[in-house]
């Protein structure tokens, strides 16, 4: 028997022995790691606010999530992987929930249930309500609706398990969990005279010399308004004729047009070599 | 018993409440005198003599349980002397509507005496009227903020604070692109978040000091004490929530031990307040009604009835009210009872989950509670944010069938007839599954043990902390805004009013048993009226109302018997003579926050797993508690 070399596994084409062939399935292992983990994400027992309730319907047993391996809802943060923020964040809130995330260990999920966890929702404008989760914890899937239902929310979960499966082992940009060494935990909030994000201190110490010498402070001048056109049709099309003129008064750069131009030819050479296998 | 009590200490020539508000101006000249704003009732008192006006109302006129107490700032509107303002709503326990007294204070420096010592129930709600508007209560035992955290930048309901994302006074804005395009709200901000720091803010000395005050006086860290004898026990401070999966929500219980007896426990709030009522104040009084949703998110037909009751009650003032038709009334009750069931299913399955049967009974309760949001679901269009009710009547007539368009997730395609499908659920499946679910549960051993004798709530406490719903009927007082204070058309309607005897937790349990069996004889009643009134409008006048009414002048207090207990809307319409479209004042008084004043002393004594099932037989809802 040929000895065994581990890299050759990755070949599909090497020889099984004749007593082992159907019992060996050869897959990479960024696959198999993201299988298992797609199947037995286990979610935080956590709810805010009315998504809550429907977080607990779609356990429950008409809609019933375990059906994707989501049945095991821990009330602990050491033994979930996936937190399922099911409401509006308060300020008063925010500071549990950043310590519920750190101590939630790698690889961890974020999943943003409904409009108040996604950007505030209905009570964006009250002056204890967070906009968004995002604001201090990465998310990873957002679900509208106020309250989602739950076949929205399964939606949510299966576009979860689809993001889970295009995520790489080799790739160490993809996932910070892959990187070296620990991840950095997210700064807790503190409870100030109003929440303080422990990031923005800089900022808010510019802001408050602004106030001590008397300017305008808090307020943020917008950007004068600029209407963004997007490329008219008739530009691209010239570009791929190789008219770089550039039609409707939109510049476009030359590098741009040249990497468009080299896309649509390959596509096109593509379609044709299809064509002609076909035919 | 407590009731013929109450009603023997009243004076006798004092029934109604005109005779006892001649009572009380004849006693205090001066001092009481009444309130003659238009579209307001009831009686103002001098501020230094609150406490002895109070406890004649207690004590010699029978109006000795005290529901609301909230305040009101009117910057601009009244005297600078006396703009800020409190309300108070006493009621009978044999029934009748409130007396409300006001009392004021100038809002530069408002200090009012503390009721607390004469109505327990007033702990919460002044603590919140500190919290949110900077009252100073002389002689609260424990004057600390409750929604917001120690040491919040000011009092966020006063009229003169801004928050970080103000943009106009009013909705509808003025333009919807100002400047002509649109813009995120966080653009305008310059930390890109929902935060806004004082000019004056020192971040050299910054420490966070939110917690301090709720540990003083604790002793934090290892107090070793003697206990009986030999046995020596650590003193230990438990933290409960916000994040425990039987808290029912962010709900937080600093709870001090000795040994595994609970000796104090203070419950901590706020983790999930939203700010409804300042951004109710800016809405207009229909955006609030999908509001009103999600403050107890598991009834959310109870809550737009008696938001649209009070707007109603401020309607009717004005020269052209048109009542509510009869079918709108009809299907208002409908909804009301069907939301009790829903609400009692989920309470109970969450009892017993708290009690260790681990969502067993939950799920079996949750099938029969799908049913019902099924039907929700196809006449509001929503599952559990109905925003059903309008003023004037109900958003749409019940389909003609229900139905579900697509095969989505394991659901099947529904289409049934909408009154046979009712008519299933109300006479057949849901009775067949009570009788199956107390079979199994009531005379249950375990159940029996862990609820009978724990958490117990005298009927004489439960009136003083102001108690509402199941908790205050589970301590036998058979209080019920329906019979109290009857409104829509449950004066036609016949149910009883379940009580308990020793006002547990079993109490309790049965009490919300034997209510939704009192539900389902309303629904059976309701459904011939539902057959008889096929085809009437569901509108006042016949058509959908206007999309900003104005609103006369005044002050409503709209409550109705929501599954939790008493819901009242406290709404003052000011500012404007002719009318207005945005509510001055928009204040819940909410069954949950009120109930939690017993949490404390029902658990005193207690062992620490019992505190769990006490809080869940008070069946809170976070969504309502802070609001």
């Amino acid at each position: 028997m040929a000895e065994l070399n581990l890299n050759d596994l990755h070949d599909t084409e090497f020889p099984l022995p004749e007593g082992l062939q159907g019992n060996f399935a050869i897959t990479s292992l960024s696959k198999i790691y993201n299988w298992s983990r797609r199947n037995s994400m286990w979610p935080l027992l956590f709810g805010l606010a009315c998504c809550a309730i429907e977080m607990i319907g779609t356990a429950a047993s008409r809609f019933d999530f375990s059906r994707f391996g989501m049945e095991v809802m821990r009330g602990s943060p050491r033994q979930s992987d996936l937190m399922i923020v099911s409401g509006t964040v308060t300020k008063k809130m925010i500071v549990p929930i950043v310590r519920l995330y750190n101590q939630m260990p790698e690889p961890k999920y974020v999943l943003a249930m409904g409009a108040c966890a996604s950007g505030g929702g209905p009570f964006k404008e009250g002056y204890n309500v967070v906009s968004g989760v995002d604001k201090y914890l990465p998310v990873d899937v957002y679900i509208p609706g106020c309250p989602p239902t739950p076949q929205a929310l399964l939606n949510g979960l299966i576009a979860l398990q689809l993001k889970i499966d295009g995520q790489s082992l080799a790739n160490k940009d993809d996932v910070p969990w892959y990187g070296v060494g620990p991840s950095e935990p997210t700064p807790i909030p503190i409870l100030g005279p109003d929440i303080i994000d422990p990031r923005q201190m800089d900022l808010i110490r510019r802001q408050t010399e602004l106030a001590a010498k008397g300017l305008p402070y808090g307020v943020r001048e917008l950007p004068p308004f600029q209407l963004k056109r997007s490329a008219p049709k008739k530009a691209l099309a010239s570009a791929t004729t190789g008219d770089t003129g550039g039609g409707g008064g939109v510049e476009r750069d030359a590098a741009a047009l040249e990497i468009i131009k080299r896309k649509r030819m390959e596509a096109l050479a593509r379609k044709k070599a299809r064509e002609a296998v076909t035919a | 018993m407590t009731n013929e009590v109450a009603i023997e200490q009243t004076q006798n020539d004092v029934q109604t409440l005109d005779q006892a508000i001649d009572y009380l101006i004849k006693k205090y000249p001066n001092i009481v005198s009444k309130d003659t704003r238009e579209g307001y009732g009831g009686v103002i008192v001098d501020r230094n003599h609150l406490i002895d006006v109070a406890t004649t109302l207690r004590d010699e006129l029978g109006y000795n349980y005290l529901s609301s107490a909230t305040a009101v700032d009117y910057m601009g509107i009244a005297e600078p002397d006396s703009d800020m303002e409190m309300v108070y709503h006493a009621y009978r326990l044999s029934g009748g509507s409130a007396l409300v007294f006001k009392t004021q204070a100038p809002r530069d420096n408002p200090v009012i005496p503390s009721l607390v010592s004469v109505f327990p129930a007033t702990d919460f709600q002044e603590r919140e009227a500190y919290d949110l508007y900077g009252i100073q209560f002389e002689g609260h035992p424990n004057l600390k903020r409750i929604l917001l955290w120690e040491g919040f930048y000011g009092h966020p309901m006063r009229k003169d604070w801004k928050e970080a994302y103000y943009e106009e006074e009013h909705k509808p804005f003025s333009s919807r692109w100002p400047g002509g395009y649109v813009h995120r709200a966080e653009e305008r901000n310059p930390y890109g978040k929902n935060v806004k720091y004082p000019a004056d803010f020192d971040l050299s000395r910054l420490t966070d000091i939110s917690e301090e005050s709720l540990y003083a006086g604790l002793g934090l860290g290892v107090d070793v004490q003697s206990l009986g004898g030999e046995m020596r026990t650590d003193r230990l401070v438990v933290n409960m929530g916000p994040h425990h999966p039987s808290t029912h929500g962010v709900f937080r219980m600093v709870i001090t031990l000795n040994g595994e007896t609970i000796e104090t426990l203070e419950p901590v709030m706020g983790y999930l307040h939203r700010n409804h009522e300042k951004i109710g104040e800016r809405n207009t009084y229909l955006q609030n009604i999908p509001f009103t949703d999600r403050l107890d998110y598991l009834s959310s037909m109870g809550n737009n009835l008696g938001y649209v009751l009070g707007v109603e009650q401020l309607m009717a003032l004005g020269s052209r009210y048109i009542p509510v038709p009869y079918r709108a009334e009809v299907i208002r009750v409908l909804m009301a009872e069907l939301t009790r069931i829903v609400n009692h299913l989920w309470s109970i399955g969450f009892l017993l989950n708290d009690l260790g049967a681990f969502f067993t009974p939950m799920l079996y309760a949750n099938n029969e509670r799908e049913k019902i949001l099924d039907f929700f679901e196809a006449v509001a269009g929503s599952r559990l944010m109905c925003n059903y009710m309008r003023f004037g009547g109900v958003f749409k007539d019940l389909p003609e069938r229900i139905k579900s368009v697509a095969n989505l997730v394991n659901d099947r395609v529904r289409d049934f007839n909408t009154m046979e499908y009712l008519t299933d659920i109300i006479t057949e499946r849901l009775p067949r599954f009570l009788d199956e679910y107390e079979y199994y549960l009531s005379e249950n051993e375990i159940i029996k043990s862990r609820c009978i004798g724990v958490g117990v709530l005298p009927p004489d406490m439960a009136i003083a902390y102001g108690a509402v719903g199941p908790l205050l009927r589970g301590s036998g007082i058979p209080y019920d805004v329906r019979r109290a204070e009857p409104y829509s058309i449950y004066p036609e309607l016949d149910f009883d009013i379940p009580t308990g005897e020793n006002g547990d937790i079993y109490d309790r349990y049965l009490v919300r048993m034997r209510e939704m069996r009192e539900s389902l004889r309303i629904l059976r009643q309701i459904l011939p009226r539902l057959e008889a009134t096929k085809g009437q409008e569901v509108w006042a006048g016949g058509k959908q109302g206007a999309y900003s009414p104005r609103i006369p002048v005044g002050e409503a207090y709209g409550r109705v018997e929501n599954p939790k207990g008493e819901l009242g809307y406290y709404i003052v319409s000011a500012g404007d003579p002719k009318g207005t479209q945005n509510p001055w004042r928009y204040h819940i008084r909410a069954p949950s926050f009120t109930n939690l004043t017993c949490l404390g002393p029902m658990s005193k004594g207690h062992k620490v797993a019992d505190v769990v099932t006490v809080l869940g037989s008070i069946d809170i809802v976070l969504g309502e508690t802070d609001r």
